[in-house]
């Protein structure tokens, strides 16, 4: 005991006289160190063309692998479904990433904050008030416009609301998000149960993700929502980089952080609700386009990060409808089993990282 | 110069700072001491326009600073705070980049580059460079942040508790380089610091608050009066002489 008293008083000085450079307490092998931790693996231009390729390998297969009967029809179909994903994936990747961006979190998606439920509610009071068939009858552009706008107003009022108060705490938003998703989901549920059989039929085909249901006049309108939006985003990347830092270092560096909160989750909510409208609602899927980019990216800069999430989120649809379609023969099945995967890997990750 | 009038800041019915009024001249370290509570941080967020005060007016050059666009702004002052995460994993050279962002908008030039390397050599991060801000320890996590403030090149930085998480040594390193870039980059310094003698040892002027108002202010020889402190810090201070330089002290 003694001697190793006598050994440790005179070390303890010792790393500190070493050199001024060396002030960790933890032992740093010499050089090589700063280089292997400057960036590990390939550069981020080069992860993306690797993820590029494979998404285009994936489409081609999905789009020419396995065609019986009339090659043109089975082609339409598919260029369809394939438009669906890239809107889905788009929206839903982009706009998470995004989210997570400005709200300064990681876990809470604009899908777990409540937009599903409104979504649903909206469903629901529609048949509600005007029975079953006009969902089918009124199905058209103006439709999707007018959800749309809906949605955005919605949940752009509710998210600056909850992320620019005073209570700026995580746990907060999340019970707000929950509980309010939950007030929504069980007004929905309540009116459903005053529905007629059929009409609660029909309604509930409504409420799962239908990829395969998308009819192909609405993408136009759909690609041209995202292409504003990524257009805008695109310009901010480097502003999102700053938002990273957090409001008071943003402000710091010269960002006028509840402009920039405002206008991102407007096209949040624009990119979402639109994508909620056209496919449906896809609780997890964001979450997990946005982790898988954040994984394969390798840096926090969007212009990396902001495509990957897109390009993954494709990637995943790709594989997971082909996979369901040639393999598993359950082509309807796909957005449940996304969902039930990402909330999979959802719960995973909070598990492994143990808190908010 | 920095010049602050009537300043008052509540929360609900609380008022938690003011009305104070004060000038920071240009040029030096000019430190915030007091106790907790006293409105110290509380001043500083205001003079670096990160919160709105309830009333009074914030004049930098004699530009109003809550008026003025934000962009323009981080091009002549630069605030640290205390508490700082970042989402996402950077590297200390990444973080430090940031600090160019009022200049170059996000597209680093080469003039940039020189910049964020001498701000890193500056702090003594140059081996720590490419390292994940979450494999350092807190004093150089520290350490990185100052530097990208100082990346920032403005003629004003603003730090709330840079010595926050440093041991003597790298608190006494971090004072002489904070007064190196006063005396040799021409930068006006303002520090909230807990240590009376550290403040004393390295500013050139002290503001000292209690009870969210401005209850001495001057030079440390002014400020190192053991009535003074002993009311300041409501705790027995002593001020004893030793080579030269007054030391407070409290003990029992």
């Amino acid at each position: 005991m003694p001697e190793s008293a006598a050994v440790r008083v005179p070390a303890a000085p010792g790393p500190d006289t070493s050199g001024p450079a060396a002030p960790g307490r933890r032992p740093r092998p010499s050089p090589g160190t700063s280089e292997k931790g400057r960036r590990r693996g390939p550069s981020p231009r080069v992860r993306l063309l690797v993820v590029g390729g494979a998404v285009v390998v994936a489409a081609l297969c999905f789009l020419f692998l396995f065609v019986k009967g009339s090659f043109d029809f089975a082609i339409e179909r598919r260029l369809t479904l394939v438009g669906a994903m890239v809107v889905a994936a788009f929206a839903q990747g982009v706009g998470t990433v995004v989210f997570q961006t400005v709200t300064h979190n990681r876990i809470l998606t604009p899908s777990l904050m409540g937009f599903d439920a409104v979504y649903t509610l909206m469903q629901t009071l529609m048949v509600f008030f005007f029975g079953g068939t006009v969902l089918a009858a009124t199905d058209g552009l103006a439709k999707l416009v007018v959800q749309t706008v809906l949605m955005v107003a919605f949940t752009t009022v509710l998210f600056r609301w909850l992320f620019s108060g005073p209570t700026g705490n995580l746990h907060v938003l999340l019970l707000a998000g929950v509980v309010l998703g939950v007030a929504f989901e069980s007004l929905s549920l309540f009116l459903q149960r005053m529905l007629a059989p059929a009409d609660y039929d029909v309604l509930s085909a409504r409420l799962f993700g239908r990829l395969g249901s998308v009819g192909a006049e609405h993408l136009p309108f759909a690609f041209a929502v995202c292409a504003a939006a990524g257009l805008y985003l695109w310009r901010r990347r480097h502003r999102l980089d700053v938002l990273l830092l957090g409001r008071d270092a943003a402000t710091g560096l010269g960002l006028n952080h509840r402009g920039e909160l405002t206008g991102a989750l407007i096209v949040v909510s624009l990119m979402v609700a639109m994508s909620t409208a056209l496919v449906g609602p896809m609780t997890f899927f964001g979450f997990t386009a946005a982790l898988l980019a954040y994984q394969f990216s390798g840096t926090h800069r969007h212009a990396v990060v902001l495509p990957m999430a897109f390009l993954m989120g494709l990637l995943t649809l790709l594989v997971g409808q082909f996979t369901m379609e040639h393999i598993v023969y359950a082509s309807g099945m796909l957005t449940t089993v996304i969902e039930f995967l990402g909330g999979v890997v959802f719960l995973a990750y909070l598990l492994k990282k143990g808190t908010l | 110069m920095i010049e602050f009038r009537d300043l008052v800041k509540s929360y609900g019915d609380r008022t938690v700072l003011g009305p104070v009024s004060g000038r920071i001249e240009e040029g030096g370290i000019t430190s915030l001491i007091g106790p907790n509570g006293a409105g110290k941080s509380t001043l500083l967020t205001l003079l670096g326009r990160l919160a709105a005060p309830t009333s009074g007016t914030v004049l930098l050059d004699g530009t109003d600073v809550h008026r003025t666009p934000s962009a323009e702004m981080a091009r002549r002052l630069a605030i640290l705070r205390q508490d700082n995460h970042f989402t996402a994993r950077v590297t200390v050279r990444e973080l430090v980049a940031f600090g160019r962002f009022p200049h170059s908008r996000g597209r680093l030039t080469a003039e940039d580059h020189e910049h964020i390397d001498r701000a890193l050599g500056f702090l003594d991060l140059g081996d720590l460079a490419g390292r994940y801000l979450d494999q350092l320890s807190g004093g150089q996590r520290q350490r990185a942040y100052v530097a990208m403030v100082l990346a920032q090149d403005t003629r004003y930085a603003l730090l709330d508790e840079p010595l926050n998480n440093l041991d003597i040594k790298h608190a006494v390193r971090m004072m002489e380089q904070l007064r190196s870039a006063a005396d040799e980059l021409n930068k006006t310094v303002v520090l909230v610091v807990h240590d009376i003698n550290i403040a004393a040892g390295y500013s050139d002027h002290i503001i000292a608050l209690r009870d969210g108002a401005i209850v001495a202010n001057g030079t440390p020889a002014e400020l190192m009066d053991p009535d003074l402190l002993t009311r300041i810090f409501d705790t027995p201070v002593q001020v004893h002489e030793v080579d030269g330089r007054p030391l407070a002290v409290h003990h029992r």
